[in-house]
């Protein structure tokens, strides 16, 4: 191993001085890192699942007809911000805009439905104190939910500063390529939650 | 200098003269098989660490840069035949405590009952086993003799030669129940049921502690673990029963005094909370141990043999609990 | 208002820590004072908090580190003459509402704020230098993770003076860690604390796999890479995969206490054991997380030091990849007592004495490192031979503590403290002191007096065995760890020894000291020959560090460096460097940014505020450092260009430091 110099020719001594942003690989190795924390949050549901400590069971509490109105609309809404990636790609600034904003909607429906469904809970003394159970339940669900709120308030800022200085420059398209991914992500991260916390405590 | 070293096989023994030290002078074999693997382990490291420690130190004091004389060959970094040693002594020892490592995990199991030949070595392969209960409070243990119907706090009185069953509980935090010169310690937790088997060859009074910080009296969580013939601790028995002993209290440990033994002493920041005295209970109330462990578990709790789980009632602070197999 | 803060949470009926808070308040107005005299606020504030600059960050880490050391330690010095006092009858002088939580601070700050800012210092100095690039990946958000652990550190110390600290380890094991049993604040200022120094790890954990993956210089192999590196990648691959466990783990603790949840309550079916589990599967790797990158800093100095190529390169990087994937499937070793079965903990055990085995091929290697050198013994080298002794003994009773039928007795025994703090000190501590004292010519352009570091070395050499045999022997006779008071005669006299121990390793803290000092006073008197000239301060670097300028300039290299493979430098220096062939060109650099220190300000009264429940607080803290990470990626102004003038001026001063000496010959 001692020496196997390459002795580089000139041709290849140029000065790399702008290497392409590493944004979007970080961001991505970021997300890997939500991954776990969802891991983590769904083996503690797996093994809580049945700690329902006297309280109410899954199969009481869920209804999965509203669980899949959010499950169509929280994929709907990933398709929807394709069509915002594909207008920013082209450099239509409206386009990208209007998707954006439906985008957004369907977003907001998402977590509106949610906290629906939790304050229903809550109110009929299945609050996450009640047991281990719903207390997994509430933190593996609520933290996907706290996510898409914050994908949510990402995307009024990105919305305002397209408007602004920044239009559709090569950051704002990393930017937008970042919260893309998010979405996406939470979109895979959805699935999971619905087959294994939904169907997987209703069946 | 000969003569010094005439005294070097004594050394450890001066040192230590008069104490005791636990997790080398065993009283069973339990503590025994833990010692055996540690100095086992200690011997095979020591084949490598001393040789290793010992090049270090030459090879450093060789190679020194005063030293010009020594061969120096900058460029040598890689070697094929050290490279298989590098790797090939190190898997070697790792592979043989490896087997040694399976077989202990297994034959020591605290879960398991004391092997058959380790009770033949013992003379105690037709002894009945002791089956005690402990639950660990805060700051004191409670331990539960159902044959027996009697409990103690902080002494735990066995006969030796015996296999000992524990069942292993608390009613507080997590602690570790253990007895240093009797061998492996197992945690105690709320609402589970943890299990350690044991036995004690010679009579002694051995210290038993928390091993597992539990909070301010943790220090003060201590209790004897006393070992005495089989024919003494039946008298034992029958004194704890007859409630005359000087540890004896008279209440019998009932819903309402285990309540009353289980609260935890008022605490205060500048003084480390007392230690509780050792207690006997001449009378214990039937499957209170199993009710201890059902107040976690919404009322459930695995019955006697291990095999089955019960609801214990907890509105009626009766003396069964109503026993409903349902083979979980 | 205040929440649950009232003026009965200032402890000031405690002697011990009103004088601590008296020495702290003289020292730091001293402190304040000073720099207001010398008017270098503007100068502190320009120049060092709002840096993004990654070698002034790795400077600020080893501060904080050096710092939260002088803290750790004392908490240790007070353990210490607590338990050589406290026998039979004595109660000492910690109650143990006080001891408690001295050792929770002890080890929570010694592995949070020691031993973690001390190895991210070193990645931030060294690894963007050892690749060859200009900055880390993100510059602004390397910012951000130095004030998160900062808010930490501020955290924890703040606890001395107002509330208390947690008092259940530096784990926080529940249930004890549960607000039934620990309704004080001291278990949430340690969650708060742990909280966001760890999502700063995280985030630090980004950020440098992100650049070694994608910033290293032009030609840059993986096998290319610098040892240290190496073990820099690895590490931040367990920081990526174990520190999300961390933060969620610690959440549900937090929600636990917060919400009346029952993740881990002894009731509504929380689980123990779920915890434990948890907080392993992070808390194993993270050892292995602190002690990769000593490794690294070894095999750099044995090579520099042994006047060789480090043995068996490609060995010590599969060792190193070896030991990250072993490390993360070994945590149940730390409860073989909780009554899994014998296949699991077989299983565990098993793998646990396997990672012994690229552990022992390094020693090997390093051992080989050295054969057939020219061995100079200044000051880092010192510590490594120090350190492959020590970390044999330790490592021989981590594969003791690796049997499960011998861990049943050993577990949570003072042979388990001493195991832990042999590998630690004999190993993190070890390395990282001699990477500081590697490379702090590097970083200022000054040498450390290699004197008093030869002396450091010999009393914290000595100083530790003889604070540690005696907790192994004491451990063997039972004596459990934590302990406030004792009654046992057979331990008094190791205790004893291991207090005097102590006072020596006082000894070296004290010489480390001076060495720093010493440095401070040099280089204000301009001493010349503890000057480092020619930016290879031992002669015999090898890695591209050592091939700019001492200090580096804030843009790192005038031109990215050409890789002629594995030691680069060393090979220039045999081959000559090859003329520069392109001219000098602007040079695209990050602007420093106030928004690092005000996103950490929000994130200290968020962390304060949740501590003591007070909501508004709470709040403000949350929009604050929202408000600022808006503020930023609004920000269009974030970077500029380096003239080539200035560029070439230092270009040139340096070429004439190099020549100097050559012609004076």
């Amino acid at each position: 191993m001692s020496h196997d110099t390459t002795h580089a020719s000139p041709a290849h001594h140029e000065e790399h001085e702008h290497q392409e942003s590493p944004v979007v690989f970080g961001f991505w190795v970021y997300l890997m890192t939500d991954c776990i924390i969802f891991g983590t949050l769904f083996t503690v549901f797996a093994v809580l699942s049945h700690q329902f400590a006297g309280g109410p069971t899954g199969k009481e509490l869920f209804d999965l007809k509203n669980v899949e109105i959010e499950t169509a609309i929280l994929l709907f809404s990933s398709i929807t911000y394709g069509f915002a990636m594909l207008g920013a790609q082209a450099q239509k600034k409206a386009a990208t805009l209007g998707w954006l904003f439906i985008t957004f909607l369907l977003g907001c429906s998402f977590v509106f439905l949610e906290v629906n469904e939790f304050t229903d809970l809550i109110a009929h003394g299945a609050g996450p104190d009640r047991s281990a159970f719903l207390s997994a339940f509430f933190t593996l669900v609520g933290t996907h939910g706290l996510h898409v709120t914050c994908g949510l308030i990402w995307m009024v800022v990105a919305f305002i500063q397209i408007l602004g200085k920044q239009g559709l420059g090569s950051r704002m398209i990393s930017k937008l390529t970042c919260l893309s991914l998010f979405w996406h992500f939470l979109d895979v991260v959805w699935i999971c939650v619905f087959t294994f916390v939904y169907l997987g405590s209703v069946l | 200098m000969k003569r010094l070293w005439r005294f070097f096989p004594a050394l450890p023994a001066l040192m230590l003269s008069g104490c005791t030290v636990d997790l080398l002078q065993p009283g069973g074999p339990i503590g025994e098989g833990n010692r055996d693997m540690m100095v086992l382990e200690f011997a095979v490291m020591m084949c490598v660490v001393v040789p290793t420690c010992i090049a270090t130190l030459v090879i450093a004091w060789k190679y020194r840069a005063a030293n010009t004389k020594a061969e120096y060959k900058p460029k040598w970094a890689h070697s094929n035949v050290l490279e298989v040693f590098i790797w090939g002594i190190p898997v070697l020892i790792i592979a043989v405590l490896s087997c040694i490592n399976f077989w202990s995990t297994h034959y020591y199991d605290p879960y398991k009952p004391l092997a058959q030949d380790m009770l033949k070595r013992e003379h105690a392969e037709n002894t009945k086993p002791l089956e005690v209960q402990v639950v660990s409070l805060d700051w004191k243990w409670l331990f539960i003799y159902p044959e027996q119907g009697i409990a103690t706090i902080n002494e735990l009185d066995v006969p030796t030669k015996t296999p000992l069953d524990l069942h292993i509980t608390s009613d507080s935090v997590m602690t570790s129940f253990f007895i240093p010169q009797l061998g492996s310690q197992i945690y105690s937790m709320a609402g589970m049921e943890t299990r350690l088997h044991l036995l004690a060859r010679k009579p002694g009074s051995y210290r038993g502690e928390a091993a597992q910080y539990s909070g301010p009296g943790f220090s003060g969580m201590k209790f004897r673990a006393i070992a005495m013939p089989q024919e003494q601790f039946a008298s034992w028995v029958e004194n704890v029963r007859t409630g005359t002993s000087q540890f004896a209290e008279k209440d019998a440990l009932d819903e309402k005094t285990y309540r009353r033994y289980a609260t935890p002493p008022a605490v205060s920041n500048e003084v480390a909370p007392a230690p509780a005295p050792v207690t006997y209970f001449s009378n214990v109330q039937s499957a209170l141990f199993q009710h201890i462990i059902a107040k976690y578990n919404n009322g459930m709790a695995r019955d006697a043999n291990g095999n089955g789980v019960m609801h214990m009632d907890m509105q009626n602070n009766g003396a069964n609990g109503t026993s409903s197999a349902t083979g979980m | 208002m205040l929440g649950k803060l009232t003026l009965s949470a200032i402890p000031y009926d405690v002697p011990i820590l009103v004088g601590t808070f008296i020495g702290v308040a003289v020292i730091g107005l001293a402190v304040l004072a000073a720099i207001t005299y010398f008017r270098k606020w503007g100068y502190l504030w320009r120049e060092w908090l709002t840096t993004v600059d990654h070698k002034k960050l790795g400077v600020m880490y080893i501060v904080l580190a050096i710092v939260m050391l002088l803290r750790g330690f004392a908490d240790a010095v007070m353990m210490r003459t607590q338990l050589a006092l406290s026998y039979q009858g004595n109660p000492g002088y910690l109650p143990p509402h006080h001891y408690d939580q001295v050792f929770s601070a002890h080890g929570t700050i010694m592995i949070f704020f020691m031993a973690m800012a001390f190895m991210t210092g070193l990645f931030n100095f060294v690894v963007p230098l050892q690749v060859g690039a200009r900055d880390v990946a993100f510059p602004f958000l390397n910012s951000v993770s130095f004030y998160m652990t900062l808010v930490g550190a501020v955290l924890i110390n703040i606890s001395l003076f107002i509330g208390e600290f947690s008092n259940v380890g530096w784990l926080g094991y529940p249930p004890v860690s549960e607000l039934q049993f620990n309704p004080g604040v001291g278990v949430d200022y340690y969650i708060w604390a742990v909280q966001i120094s760890g999502i700063g790890t995280l985030l630090t954990g980004v950020n440098f796999f992100t650049t070694i993956v994608k910033m290293r210089a032009p030609g840059m192999k993986w096998m290319h890479l610098p040892v240290f590196t190496w073990t820099a990648f690895f590490t931040n691959i367990m920081i990526l995969t174990t520190f999300p466990i961390l933060t969620a783990t610690i959440s549900m603790l937090s929600l636990d206490r917060y919400l009346g949840m029952h993740f881990f309550t002894n009731d509504g079916g929380g689980n123990v054991m779920l915890y434990l589990n948890l907080i392993w599967a992070w808390g194993h790797p993270e050892v292995y997380i602190l002690i990769l990158p000593a490794f690294g800093v070894f095999s750099e100095i044995a090579a520099t030091f042994s006047g060789k190529s480090l043995f068996g390169y490609k060995t010590m990087v599969y060792a190193s990849g070896a030991i990250t994937v072993l490390g993360s499937i070994v945590w149940v070793h730390h409860f073989f007592t909780m009554g899994a079965g014998a296949d699991v903990n077989t299983f565990f055990g098993i793998m646990t004495m396997f990672i012994a085995v690229p552990t022992g091929v390094k020693i090997f290697n390093w051992l080989f490192t050295m054969y057939k050198g020219r061995v100079r013994f200044e000051g880092p080298m010192n510590w490594i031979v120090g350190f492959m002794i020590t970390f044999s003994i330790g490592g021989m009773t981590g594969v003791m503590l690796a049997m499960p039928a011998a861990d049943w007795v050993l577990h949570n025994s003072l042979f388990l403290v001493a195991h832990f703090h042999n590998v630690i000190i004999g190993g993190v501590f070890f390395g990282y002191i001699a990477g500081m004292n590697y490379w702090f010519p590097k970083v200022f352009g000054y040498k450390l007096r290699d004197s008093w570091g030869k002396w450091a070395f010999r009393f914290w050499f000595v100083g530790f065995y003889l604070s540690f045999i005696p907790l192994y022997i004491v451990g063997i006779e039972g004596m459990t760890r934590r302990l406030n008071h004792y009654d046992n005669p057979n331990w008094h006299p190791w205790l004893l020894v291991a207090c005097v121990g102590v006072f020596v390793l006082t000894l070296g803290v004290i010489c480390q000291v001076g060495q720093l000092v010493f440095a401070i006073v040099d280089a204000v008197n301009k001493k010349h020959d503890a000057q480092d000239l020619t930016g290879d301060n031992w002669g015999s670097g090898r890695t591209l560090e050592w091939s700019i300028p001492s200090p580096v300039p804030h843009y790192n290299f005038a031109r990215l460096p050409v890789i002629r493979g594995l030691d680069t430098f060393e090979t220039e220096k045999e081959l000559g460097r090859p003329e520069p062939v392109s001219e000098l060109q602007p040079i695209h650099m990050p602007k420093y940014s106030s928004l690092g220190p005000i996103l950490g300000f929000f994130t200290f009264l968020l962390g304060f505020a949740m501590v003591w429940h007070i909501w508004w607080l709470a709040i403000v803290g949350l929009v604050g450092a929202f408000i600022a990470v808006v503020v930023r990626s609004a920000d269009l102004d974030i970077d500029y260009y380096v003239p080539v003038e200035e560029i070439r001026a230092d270009e040139e001063a340096f070429a004439k430091r190099l020549n100097a000496p050559q012609a004076a010959e």
